[in-house]
């Protein structure tokens, strides 16, 4: 043979999904952006342990409490320790404005302890425990490391407890999103002729919506007497209701590629019946463009919630959510006390910010001859 | 001829010295044109031929210096006469973006590109492009562009030209492109003409005419002519001088008499032998082959795609794609068809397999067992047993093998589908497979992708072999592989025929393939068979006016009959 | 192209039907009605609740018909001109929606101009320069722009007006334009008052079309036509401009279509936490009290709205690619 020798280097035996793999590894962004991700839903699977405390917990005497800053270096007399710790604030009378305002007092050190005792929780509402992350030494004395609330709830915790139902759902949405856009988008693409032309049409209509307004009717159309869970499902429900229109477009994109790809013609040739060549030729040709555009499809979801539970027609006290926990920042008035009312919000922007770079990265490693 | 361009013929125009061009990517750097040198005359052509990956394009590239970036020009003269006995100016010295190199583009040193579709831009209308050069280099103004535009689509014989100059280039054929794409690069009066490949993409019928096109004009204006191109035959139809390119290197450069007759390195030598192997005055591979009983009957197959009318859309007529179409096939048989674009031969192919489903007509197809089944009419369990014996070959070795399978998964998937084998035993079958098309066995754990074309070409092959078929259709199986390679592959089949008891229909648009592999040719134009016969009688008698036509225009690799631009 | 205009029509008015229904449906689908809710909120606040004048209340609100007929009343009444009755409000809806649908369009409108603006230089300076530090910044700015909920920002932005510089970042109009008839002076207030909104909504939309219009430029940079224009011997920047720029502006004002749904959706939002006097306030109180006519009009109007767009968007498109025209 006068031909070249076949690549003998590793590469050569590697499957599509390893050079996706290696592809997707050179987008430091997008590395960055899955850490996060994992970190994020880490947290929210052991929410009652990482947080601090019960997210309910109220102390009416600790009220807009600020945040306070965590020193880990402890300049004692006997020298300097590793032993982290907060200083206490105390209530003091402002002299011109006679208004209560937290003042820091030096003297006071708050030590805090890694995998303290505090209180008590459920673990997924089976396994009880009440060890914490992090906590006071002293259970009594207050941590507020985000500050705290109009009721003295720590911030911290009830950001972490919400990362939970936020992050879930944007999960569920998605998947639901998923289940319609593969079987829409599938048909559409497969079948073509008429079907196709009838769920373009369809899909042409949703995305020419308006999506809050819809949204907004339809989360004010439930009935106000619902328990959370169901609330919460319901909720995901309408979210993924519109969102599936994307992700049907882009497997109808790609099975109409894939169609006229000779070598799905060369498998029916072969003999494959047509399941066999949907799921064995066209499914995983498919998989990393899915993958890619459903991360990309979470974040829609998240930020869709958190926009609905703003207004008071998504998830609603006591179930407790980044949105619902930005709705007691909506007056101007609660904002001037409090601004770390708002940090519910960087929670989203982080989580957003995240899985955009991780889509992205999923998408050009998916497809580098895009662009 | 203007009487002013007699005493210029042959004077050097351009006169390039060890032109470098590399493409520095990280660790590597990769060579692209390494230590090129050759001097292009007023009113000669030269050619350059090379495969792919000589860096024969790029060599055009830098002439103009519009190779893209990471390339760089790193060494080397290209020293450019604007008229015999002018000082030259070097333009490899010029800056890229700078006034005198935009000075020289289009109005001293003009390009036609390869692909005429994407070459023209699609929204701007033909008149306007081909007018565009002369605003921007200051010649003339609107309205003398205009009609200056007009007057050369006149010259490359675009019909109405008063109407042509509105039109957009999707409104016009591929032929009718490139010749708006060469009207366009004359549009200055340049001095010298690069041609690169663009007659690749078109249908030999049509390539003659360009061909002969450039000509004329090169001997209106007296421009040299650098034309680029990867096909010896028209090679040996149109230059005057030949310099050949390998990996970057000029591996030898003659008058194009004394390189055909009398080639010095190897790899000319490698190319012309390809070249003469499939061109048409070299004998056949089978010359006398005893044909057995009759395998396959086609009566009056034809295809019509079926209107389409929509509240929404224009209405399209309903468009025939096969008209009656009938050929016997026998036994041991290698089977032509032969066709330019549009004529229908693909859309045979795909009917006969039933990938398409005929219109009309009958496919009749007797099995080893002496069964006979209509395949046209077959329903999806007849056809799973029918396609046990008729296999099917594709023209993209890069397309037609699932990236996501391994090599062992791919030619294994007839016989794990059809429940014939599995486990070890499949194992062996696939290894003994590879073996056959000259692969080694433990090539079966790796993916496509690391797998050259002509080797991707070969799994396809084993692919196909692998139901131990009776008759496989190859469709255009070569046209995608270098010339070089070309044989080889013919050659692979040709060797596993009789050992398997093998026919072949094979379709494509080159007659010289055509020629070498096949007893019968049938030659299909506008989906009709317009003239079958012995290989032989079609391509020495030709009967018919359009087989004479195609035959006619096959650029032959023999230097000394200069058929092509004769009329 | 006359021929193509009055097809698209024709095919809007399947669309627009189609949107009537949904609306309908929608505000429909809550159990019970304006006149149950009004009762539970008399019965919240320890008034008794007659039912007899409930009942009377349901026949002169026409809300005991079949929900077939309640559409056709309502349906022939817009056709007309009529949005029917606010409940809530006590006048004819169409004394309510008038001026907000107006301002809420103005909003949209203004904001897609200001985004295309943003999105265009900035989109080709992207692809041009590509991997260069100012792609990096103006990618990273992108990705916070998306990822900042619109609301958030206006919250974060009337924290700093309030705070910092000790004004009010919310509404459209000063106090003494608020409900003044039009006139030249109205107009630049809401031009003063207009960029606040303007900025909070647009910033996401201008950070998907950065990024729509920095892939389809760098899609076209690397065709064969840009060889040949430079082969013909134009200077960079022109071939750029007519070229792959041209050619790269069709999807980007085909984005209008789906552009303009997002952002009269985010103007809706928007609006609440600003207390604006768009469509958005009105709209939420409308659906949670029931009030069917003021919340079906305002979701009708909406609707359409962005509906008609996407026929805009069509025809642009058109406009600007023969390839299309010619189909």
């Amino acid at each position: 043979m006068s031909e070249a020798a076949i690549a003998a280097s590793p590469l050569a035996t590697a499957s599509e999904a390893q050079l996706t793999w290696l592809r997707f590894r050179r987008h430091r962004l997008a590395m960055f952006g899955l850490v996060v991700m994992l970190l994020l839903y880490g947290i929210a699977i052991f929410a009652e342990f990482v947080a601090p405390f019960s997210p309910d917990k109220s102390n009416a005497r600790l009220v807009f409490h600020p945040p306070q800053a965590i020193h880990f270096i402890d300049d004692a007399p006997d020298g300097w320790h590793f032993r982290p710790f907060v200083y206490g604030y105390r209530l003091a009378r402002d002299p011109k404005t006679l208004a209560a305002k937290y003042v820091l007092d030096g003297q006071r050190k708050n030590y805090l302890k890694f995998f303290a005792h505090g209180d008590s929780y459920d673990l997924w509402t089976l396994i009880p425990g009440n060890m914490h992350l992090i906590g006071p030494e002293d259970p009594a004395q207050p941590m507020f490391l985000l500050g705290g609330d109009r009721q003295g709830r720590d911030v911290l915790s009830r950001i972490i407890i919400g990362a939970r139902a936020s992050l879930s759902i944007g999960l569920l949405g998605v998947a639901n999103s998923l289940l319609l856009g593969i079987i829409f988008g599938g048909l559409s693409g497969y079948l073509g002729g008429r079907v196709d032309w009838f769920i373009q049409r369809v899909i042409e209509f949703i995305i020419s919506l308006p999506t809050i307004p819809i949204w907004l009717a339809l989360a004010a159309a439930l009935p106000k007497d619902m328990s959370p869970l169901t609330k919460y499902f319901c909720i995901t429900l309408i979210i993924s209701l519109i969102g599936w229109t994307e992700l049907a477009r882009v497997v109808r994109g790609r099975f109409l590629a894939l169609r006229s790809e000779s070598f799905v013609t060369a498998a029916w040739l072969d003999g494959c019946s047509r399941k066999r060549i949907i799921f064995r030729h066209m499914l995983p040709s498919l998989t990393s463009h899915i993958i890619a555009s459903v991360t990309l499809a979470i974040p829609a979801m998240i930020l869709a919630e958190t926009a609905l539970s703003f207004l008071g027609v998504g998830l609603q006290p006591p179930a407790i959510s980044w949105g619902a926990l930005l709705k007691e920042a909506q007056n101007v008035e609660s904002i001037a006390a409090a601004p770390w009312l708002l940090l519910p919000g960087a929670a989203v922007a982080i989580t957003v910010l995240a899985l955009n770079f991780l889509g992205d990265g999923l998408r050009d490693a998916a497809d580098p001859h895009a662009h | 001829m203007p009487t002013d361009m007699a005493g210029n013929l042959n004077t050097p125009v351009l006169d390039v010295r060890g032109l470098r061009t590399h493409f520095p990517l990280g660790r590597i750097t990769l060579k692209a044109v390494d230590d090129v040198s050759f001097t292009l005359r007023r009113g000669r052509t030269l050619c350059i031929v090379g495969e792919s990956g000589s860096g024969k394009s790029i060599t055009a590239r830098s002439i103009l210096q519009i190779v893209g970036p990471p390339g760089r020009i790193v060494a080397g003269q290209m020293l450019y006469s604007a008229t015999p006995g002018a000082v030259p100016v070097d333009i490899a010295k010029l800056p890229a973006r700078g006034k005198q190199m935009r000075d020289l583009r289009g109005r001293e040193i003009a390009m036609v590109f390869q692909e005429p579709m994407t070459s023209l831009s699609p929204i701007h209308r033909v008149g306007w492009q081909i007018a565009e050069g002369l605003l921007a280099h200051g010649l003339m103004d609107a309205k003398s562009a205009r009609a200056r535009a007009v007057d050369l689509l006149r010259q490359v014989e675009i019909p109405n030209p008063h109407e042509a100059v509105d039109r957009f280039p999707f409104e016009f054929s591929g032929g009718m492109r490139q010749r708006a794409m060469i009207a366009m690069a004359l549009a200055c009066n340049p001095k010298v003409l690069i041609a690169d490949e663009p007659t690749t993409a078109l249908d030999v019928t049509t390539q003659a005419e360009i061909l002969r096109l450039i000509k004329r004009l090169q001997v209106e204006n007296g421009l040299a002519v650098l034309f680029i191109t990867h096909d010896m035959g028209v090679v040996a139809q149109i230059a005057d001088d030949v310099l050949v390119m390998y990996r970057g290197e000029v591996v030898e450069q003659a008058p194009v008499e004394e390189l055909f007759a009398a080639p010095v390195h190897p790899y000319t030598i490698r190319l012309l032998d390809a070249a003469k192997k499939l061109g048409m005055a070299a004998p056949p591979a089978r010359p006398n082959v005893a044909m057995g009983p009759v395998m396959l009957q086609v009566r009056d197959v034809s295809l019509t795609y079926p209107a389409q009318a929509s509240l929404f859309r224009r209405a399209k007529p309903p468009t025939p794609a096969l008209r009656g179409v009938s050929f016997d096939l026998h036994e041991g048989e290698n089977l032509g068809i032969v066709g330019e674009s549009g004529s229908g031969k693909t859309t045979l192919g795909s009917c006969l397999i039933r990938v398409l489903k005929p219109t009309t007509g009958e496919v009749r197809y007797q099995h080893r067992d002496g069964h006979i089944v209509d395949l046209a009419g077959l329903d999806r369990e007849g056809l799973l047993v029918a396609h046990r014996e008729i296999r099917m070959i594709f023209q993209d070795p890069f397309a037609s093998l699932n990236p996501r399978m391994t090599v062992e998964q791919c030619i294994g998937e007839p016989l794990l589908v059809g429940g014939i084998l599995e486990g070890k035993p499949l194992q062996m079958r696939v290894r003994q497979l590879l073996g056959m098309v000259g692969l080694p066995p433990d090539v079966a754990s790796r993916y496509p992708h690391a797998f050259s074309g002509g080797q991707r070409q070969r799994i396809v092959i084993a692919r196909a072999l692998a139901l131990d078929p009776r008759l496989i259709i190859a469709d255009e199986a070569t046209s995608a592989l270098d010339v070089t390679l070309r044989g080889q592959i013919l050659d692979l089949l040709l060797e596993l025929q009789p050992k398997l008891g093998l026919s072949f229909i094979f379709i494509s648009h080159d007659l010289g393939v055509i020629r070498y592999f096949c007893n019968r040719v049938a030659v299909m134009y506008r989906g009709e068979i317009v003239e079958i016969g012995s290989a032989d009688d079609i391509c020495t008698h030709p009967q018919q006016a359009y087989t004479k036509a195609l035959l006619a225009a096959v650029p032959e690799a023999t230097p000394a009959r200069r058929s092509l631009l004769a009329s | 192209m006359g021929r193509f205009i009055a097809r698209r029509l024709l095919g809007m008015i399947p669309f627009i039907f189609l949107v009537s229904i949904t609306v309908f449906l929608l505000i429909k689908l809550t159990p019970g009605d304006f006149v149950s809710n009004y009762a539970a909120s008399l019965a919240a606040s320890g008034e008794t609740v007659d039912d007899s004048m409930l009942a009377d209340m349901r026949t002169r609100y026409g809300l005991d018909q079949p929900v077939i007929v309640q559409y056709w009343d309502w349906i022939s009444g817009v056709v007309k001109g009529d949005f029917g009755y606010s409940f809530q409000w006590q006048q004819p809806v169409v004394s309510l929606i008038g001026e907000r649908i107006g301002l809420t369009l103005i909003m949209s409108v203004s904001t897609l101009f200001f985004t295309w603006a943003i999105a265009l230089p900035i989109g080709v300076y992207s692809a041009v320069r590509r991997y260069s530090w100012g792609d990096y910044f103006f990618t990273m700015l992108g990705f916070l722009g998306l990822a900042i909920p619109g609301f958030l920002m206006a919250l974060i932005l009337m924290f700093v007006g309030v705070s910092v510089f000790h004004t009010d970042v919310g509404g459209l109009f000063s106090p003494e334009y608020a409900n003044a008839p039009w006139s030249w002076e109205r107009v630049v207030d809401l031009a003063k008052h207009l960029w606040v909104p303007m900025i909070i909504l647009g910033t996401s939309g201008a950070a998907s079309l950065i990024r729509i219009m920095r892939a389809n430029l760098l899609d076209q940079l690397h065709q064969p036509y840009v060889d040949t224009a430079r082969a013909k011997g134009l200077s960079e920047v022109t071939l750029l401009i007519r070229y792959p720029i041209r050619v790269a502006l069709n999807p980007f004002v085909s984005t209008l279509g789906f552009v303009l749904p997002q952002l009269v959706s985010g103007s809706v939002i928007i609006s609440i936490v600003l207390n604006l006097p768009t469509a958005g306030p009105l709209l939420l109180q409308a659906l949670l009290g029931q009030d069917q006519y003021l919340a079906g009009a305002f979701l009708l109007l909406l609707c359409s709205l962005t509906v008609f767009g996407t026929l805009v968007s069509d025809i642009l498109l058109a406009l600007l690619d023969p390839r299309i025209r010619y189909q």
